[in-house]
């Protein structure tokens, strides 16, 4: 984005002040739901019943974030959300570090090591990040059975790491595009080898790309649902998952509280990652839709 | 010292390194991306119910998927769900970006705030409006209790309604998005042009369509395509919200394929309605991305 500018229109002051209600009536929108998970998740289910969502709890109550988090009824045990978030954590470390890893070196060589048939290459990896996973469940579902994966925390991030291969390697490919060859030939002739020029040269500029592929990868798969509705058992299930299963069990009392104190408990960590480095994230968006 | 026979094989190693630590990931999408479509476009023509069969029947899994009126529901809600999707976020996402491109004061607080639901699971998102939405506790309940008595709120009951509740909510979570790209695309436009056309006296809604608007042409072609894709691809909203129901009022063709082909067995018919949502999206995505390749290529 370039600094010296100025779309602006030059407006009266009373237009002025209607687009700031106006934005700030869209602030209260894209807030209020998390207003009333927030405020509700304090309240005890009596206060709920008698009273109104949007009213402030009368008297705070951290009971309903201590059930949401270990004692809940979730599938068959009143384990809460503890162990399932525990999961993911499992889960998304590695699946995120791997996949960063393979992105980073597979840009590096998309764009220094130009060899024929790069660009095709990189073309099929680019269309995988778009296909609806429903394509590949059923093949996949047998080849973690085969291997010894299936119900695991292992076989979650070895899918993982394979359709988010594309992503990774999609940013770092960009990102390394704008890097100067100059540099790249000068450390050959200098004799420094593949790694070397990779490890010495590219990674060291590389910070900015990767958080932000980190962030998007995090993000992505801490929020996943559909792999890991198909591919988990009840002791690898992330937390999307377990989430889904609490506050849609229909049994015995709909315990608003809980559900809203569990969901944040499951967005905890991805709006941690939003609120530190919003930056980063909206550019992983960005990347991830407009590219050069 | 390295002889030369030895030293011509690390050479050789050299000028194939490269293509050999690419190789891994490449192998991983040709098999698991790629292999699989294949596999499953053949289970689609073939009477894989409970388990994958490998006899093959020719297209009548596509032919029965056309007579089923779960499908015929979940094609009518996507073209329901997305277009309405699409078209609101677009608009919201323009209006909030030409509104927050005013020199607004407070834009790096606003900014964020409207972008956040992005960061969220569909799950979670899903939740929030579910309970929000719900007679008992949400909107209906709230105005009930303010003295609003006779106020109904109960779409995500109803079953000709429902389909709207996944629209508000998915545009609850993607309008930010939206915004975030036409903002973009909104400080990339030359500001000389619009001072030019200022003084040629345009008045401010001309400004926008005559000049404004054309250059976002790009920015609207990439929401657009992210968007359809999001559209087609959706499934945890559906599921969190409404779980496909009331009934199967909510069916999208991603909860058709997942519910055919693992609760009711009938992994031929799931495998047509997968292959048939990937030609959806390869539809859109495939000239998009040749187009953007080839750009990239030039420049």
């Amino acid at each position: 984005m370039s600094q010296s500018r100025d779309n602006s229109l030059p407006t009266s002051h009373f237009t002025r002040a209607l687009i700031y209600t106006a934005l700030l009536i869209f602030a209260v929108y894209y807030l209020l739901p998390l207003f009333v998970m927030l405020t509700n998740s304090l309240k005890t289910l009596d206060e709920i019943r008698a009273g109104n969502m949007l009213a402030l709890p009368r008297s705070i109550t951290i009971e309903p974030w201590l059930k949401a988090w270990d004692s809940a009824q979730i599938g068959v045990d009143p384990s809460g959300l503890k162990p399932y978030f525990m999961n993911s954590v499992l889960m998304v470390i590695p699946a995120v570090l791997i996949s960063t890893m393979l992105g980073a070196i597979n840009g590096y060589i998309l764009t220094k090591w130009n060899f024929r048939g790069a660009g095709v290459m990189f073309g099929l990896m680019l269309f995988s990040c778009f296909i609806p996973f429903q394509i590949v469940l059923i093949p996949m579902a047998r080849v973690l059975g085969l291997i010894g994966l299936a119900g695991t925390t292992s076989g979650l991030v070895l899918v993982h790491v394979v359709y988010g291969i594309g992503f990774t390697t999609l940013f770092f490919r960009n990102y390394y595009n704008a890097f100067p060859d100059e540099l790249v030939r000068a450390a050959l002739l200098d004799g420094a080898g593949f790694f070397r020029i990779f490890w010495r040269i590219l990674l060291p500029s590389s910070g900015p790309i990767i958080v932000v592929t980190i962030i998007w990868q995090f993000t992505n798969i801490w929020n996943d649902f559909l792999f890991g509705a198909s591919f988990a058992d009840f002791d690898s299930q992330p937390i999307t998952v377990a989430l889904n299963n609490l506050v849609s069990s229909s049994t015995g009392v709909k315990e608003y509280n809980v559900h809203f104190a569990g969901a944040i408990l499951a967005a905890l960590p991805t709006l941690i990652v939003y609120i530190v480095s919003g930056r980063y994230f909206v550019r992983g968006l960005m990347a991830g839709s407009v590219k050069g | 010292m390295i002889s030369s026979s030895s030293s011509r094989l690390l050479d050789k190693i050299r000028a194939w390194l490269p293509a050999l630590v690419l190789s891994p990931s490449f192998a991983a999408i040709l098999l698991f991306v790629y292999g699989f479509i294949i596999f499953t476009g053949y289970l689609s023509l073939t009477d894989s119910r409970l388990l994958p069969s490998f006899d093959f029947v020719g297209l009548i899994n596509y032919q029965k998927l056309l007579g089923l009126r779960h499908w015929n529901t979940a094609l009518k809600n996507l073209a329901i769900f997305g277009g309405l999707y699409i078209s609101i976020c677009v608009i919201l996402g323009l209006l909030l970006a030409i509104l927050l491109d005013q020199k607004i004061r407070v834009e790096g607080i606003l900014r964020p705030i409207y972008l956040y639901p992005m960061a969220l699971s569909f799950i979670v998102t899903g939740t929030a409006w579910k309970w929000f939405l719900d007679p008992g506790f949400g909107l209906e309940h709230t105005m009930q209790t303010w003295g609003f008595l006779d106020f109904q709120f109960r779409w995500i009951k109803d079953r000709n309604m429902a389909i709207y509740t996944i629209v508000i909510a998915a545009v609850w979570q993607s309008s930010g998005f939206v915004m975030a790209m036409f903002l973009a695309g909104l400080r990339g436009i030359d500001t000389e042009i619009m001072k030019a056309a200022q003084i040629d006296g345009a008045g401010n809604f001309q400004l926008y369509r005559r000049i404004v608007l054309p250059q976002l042409r790009p920015a609207f072609l990439s929401a657009f395509v992210v968007l359809t894709h999001l559209a087609i691809k959706t499934y945890d909203l559906v599921v969190a919200m409404t779980n496909g129901g009331p009934g199967r009022a909510t069916e999208v063709p991603a909860t058709f394929m997942y519910s055919y082909t693992f609760t009711r067995s009938q992994m031929g018919i799931g495998s047509g309605s997968a292959v048939i949502m990937l030609a959806m999206i390869a539809s859109i995505m495939v000239p998009y991305l040749y187009a953007e390749l080839r750009q990239g290529g030039k420049t």
